[in-house]
């Protein structure tokens, strides 16, 4: 049940295209990630749907209801800004109650539904301590209680964990999913940080250049990206420039003069190919062994796996081995590289141009 | 190597020229000053070597002094609440502004403050006069002419114009310290434009606002320029009266009186406001 669309959304701002074309149906309960490098054009996104930002051209609506030109404090979403945007001059239960105060709720449920935000959040404790009193994370929070307090149909999440430290973004990114499961309020998050956007979204939004390229579940935007910017934006990737080879039934990339076999019946014998094979994909065998001869240059030890970088005729493949618990290879030492060929990706025509 | 005495006076000698200057040029003076208001005057001799305070005493009970207080007092306050109610929209609309204009109308606000106060001063009385632009323009509209030019509300008009920049420019820097999506955040809670800048924009430029209006209190309370070109000879504040007792009665001791009582009243309103205003940032900013 499509629940917010977006329908041939675009926004330009004097000659610049910042968002091109974008249509995009979310359903109820859901949330979505819209992913990308940064001037890819996925604040403007959201900032769409939030009415900050008026559309160029489309149509948005929520619900079956045309909000395109409704005013930001008419659509009741609740939005999460990447700076909190928390009132310095409030306090805590002042900035959350904000929003039902603008709604004229009574005061005796006011304060109850503040309470259950600041609980929801774990800041029960911390109702009358003032924005600049409370840690990056907390204040994170208090954003989150304070879009949520209103029961908005849609949470808007600008880069919600851009400004927290690596091992507080991990735990605030669960915290936000444990949240979003709890409300069951339908959530789109901006990011330009992949594992964030893999790790709690039902879906995933590619953006690239103002356009959206693939929307794909987690799993399988990171199995089958659809070209080479996404195989090495999304996770890290091995991209090999080649030309398609096909005899009879078998067929291959020919990969400067190294054929890898590989299967993909619709491409045309001739094609410029580019092959995206994932560092974990790849096994190391010992010399000889293998679809791929290669020597060791150089090995990174990072706790739960090792990190191998190995020079091989086609040029220098990333490989990453789990840690097992006993030393692989060393530097300098002759390897097999081999793989199974499924977990190859394939990506026909010009899309080696794009990586 | 530095030997360790010099070490010790160096920041004595680093300070010496600022405490010196501020020395001879304002606690002597002002010493000077609140000695003076103390020796008796006689009219025919001239300053006397004797002890009085007959002319605090004067100041404070003849209704002429008090007139001149009052006005001053009303002047002040009433400059202030015109600079900013309109300073403080100026300076929000300023904020909003893009990169052209913005500098430009920056311009435009600091201009007045980019001419001599003499010649500004006259241009208003040529503009406010009996048959200046401002009535020449009443007139062709059929009204009747109005009396400005040596009113108070031509003083208040002049003093309004160069005190601006004053005002503009602390609600400006605190706008400037706003994060813009606070406001935005405010809409998506349901706020209206209006509602945003009343309850999230106007109490963070407070402090800009309070701290702007003590200095346009304070400057426009001790105007001299403005009260005796636009005043006239009748219409007199206390620094033109001052002035008036220095040069014209040659009363020095009743003049440095009520540069004293002037000094003490502007800094009783300025503390108090001060006071005031740490209060509300201790309690909003930290």
């Amino acid at each position: 049940m499509a629940f917010l669309t977006l329908e041939g959304v675009s926004k330009e701002f004097g000659t610049f295209t910042a968002v091109r074309d974008v249509s995009l149906t979310i359903d109820k309960g859901e949330f979505v990630s819209l992913l990308g490098p940064s001037g890819c054009g996925k604040t403007t996104t959201l900032q769409m749907i939030a009415g900050l930002v008026e559309p160029t051209e489309g149509r948005i609506s929520l619900d079956g209801r045309d909000i395109t030109r409704e005013k930001p404090n008419r659509r009741g979403l609740g939005v999460v800004f990447q700076s909190y945007a928390l009132f310095p001059h409030m306090t805590v239960a002042q900035n959350v109650a904000f929003g039902l105060e603008m709604r004229r709720v009574p005061h005796a449920e006011r304060t109850d539904r503040v309470r259950e935000a600041l609980m929801l959040v774990q800041l029960s404790s911390f109702a009358d301590r003032y924005p600049r009193q409370l840690s990056g994370g907390q204040r994170q929070r208090v954003a989150v209680a304070r879009a949520l307090v209103i029961a908005p149909p849609v949470l808007l999440l600008d880069e919600p964990l851009s400004n927290l430290d690596a091992k507080l973004r991990e735990e605030m990114q669960f915290e936000l999913r444990r949240i979003q499961r709890k409300v069951g309020t339908t959530t789109i998050m901006v990011t330009h940080d992949q594992a964030e956007a893999l790790s709690i979204s039902d879906r995933v939004v590619v953006m690239e250049g103002g356009r959206m390229t693939q929307v794909d579940a987690p799993y399988r935007l990171y199995e089958q990206p659809s070209n080479a910017f996404i195989s090495s934006f999304v996770g890290k990737t091995n991209l090999l420039a080649g030309t398609w080879r096909r005899n009879g039934t078998t067929s291959a990339a020919d990969i400067g003069g190294v054929l890898l076999e590989a299967s993909a019946p619709e491409i045309a014998a001739g094609t410029p190919v580019t092959l995206s094979i994932r560092p974990e994909k790849i096994l190391v065998r010992d010399a000889g062994a293998g679809r791929l001869k290669g020597r060791v240059a150089s090995r990174f030890f990072l706790g739960s796996q090792w990190l191998f970088t190995v020079e091989t005729p086609i040029g220098i493949m990333t490989v990453s081995t789990p840690n097992l618990g006993v030393e692989p290879a060393a530097e300098g030492s002759p390897v097999g590289l081999d793989w199974s060929p499924d977990n190859m990706r394939i990506i026909a025509g010009n899309a080696a141009a794009a990586a | 190597m530095i030997a360790r005495s010099s070490t010790l006076s160096a920041p004595w000698l680093l300070a010496g020229p600022g405490a010196l200057f501020f020395f001879g040029l304002v606690l002597l003076p002002l010493a000077l000053t609140v000695i003076l208001s103390f020796h008796a005057y006689d009219h025919s001799t001239g300053i006397q070597n004797a002890f009085t305070v007959s002319h605090y005493i004067t100041v404070v009970t003849d209704g002429y002094y008090l007139e001149i207080f009052w006005r001053t007092l009303r002047i002040a306050a009433l400059t202030t609440l015109i600079c900013a109610a309109i300073g403080v929209p100026e300076a929000y609309i300023l904020s909003r502004m893009r990169d052209p204009w913005r500098s430009v109308f920056l311009l435009v606000i600091i201009g007045p403050l980019l001419v001599s106060v003499v010649v500004r001063t006259f241009g208003w009385s040529m503009l406010l006069g009996s048959q200046g632009l401002v009535n020449q323009a009443l007139q062709l509209v059929g009204f009747a002419p109005v009396r400005i030019l040596y009113t108070e509300t031509a003083i208040v008009i002049a003093l309004v114009h160069v005190m601006l920049p004053f005002m503009v420019i602390p609600v400006w820097t605190a706008l400037q310290k706003l994060d813009p999506m606070v406001e935005a955040a405010a809409w998506t809670l349901g706020a209206s434009h209006f509602t945003a800048l009343r309850r999230v924009v106007m109490p963070q430029v407070t402090l800009g606002m309070l701290s702007g209006s003590l200095i346009v209190f304070g400057l426009s309370a001790s105007a001299f320029a403005v009260p005796a070109l636009l005043g006239g000879r009748r219409l007199k504040m206390v620094a033109t009266l001052v002035y008036d007792e220095y040069l014209h009665e040659l009363n020095w001791p009743l003049g440095a009186a009520i540069a004293i009582i002037v000094l003490v009243a502007n800094l009783c309103i300025m503390l108090a406001y001060n006071r005031m205003v740490e209060a509300r940032a201790r309690r909003t900013l930290g």
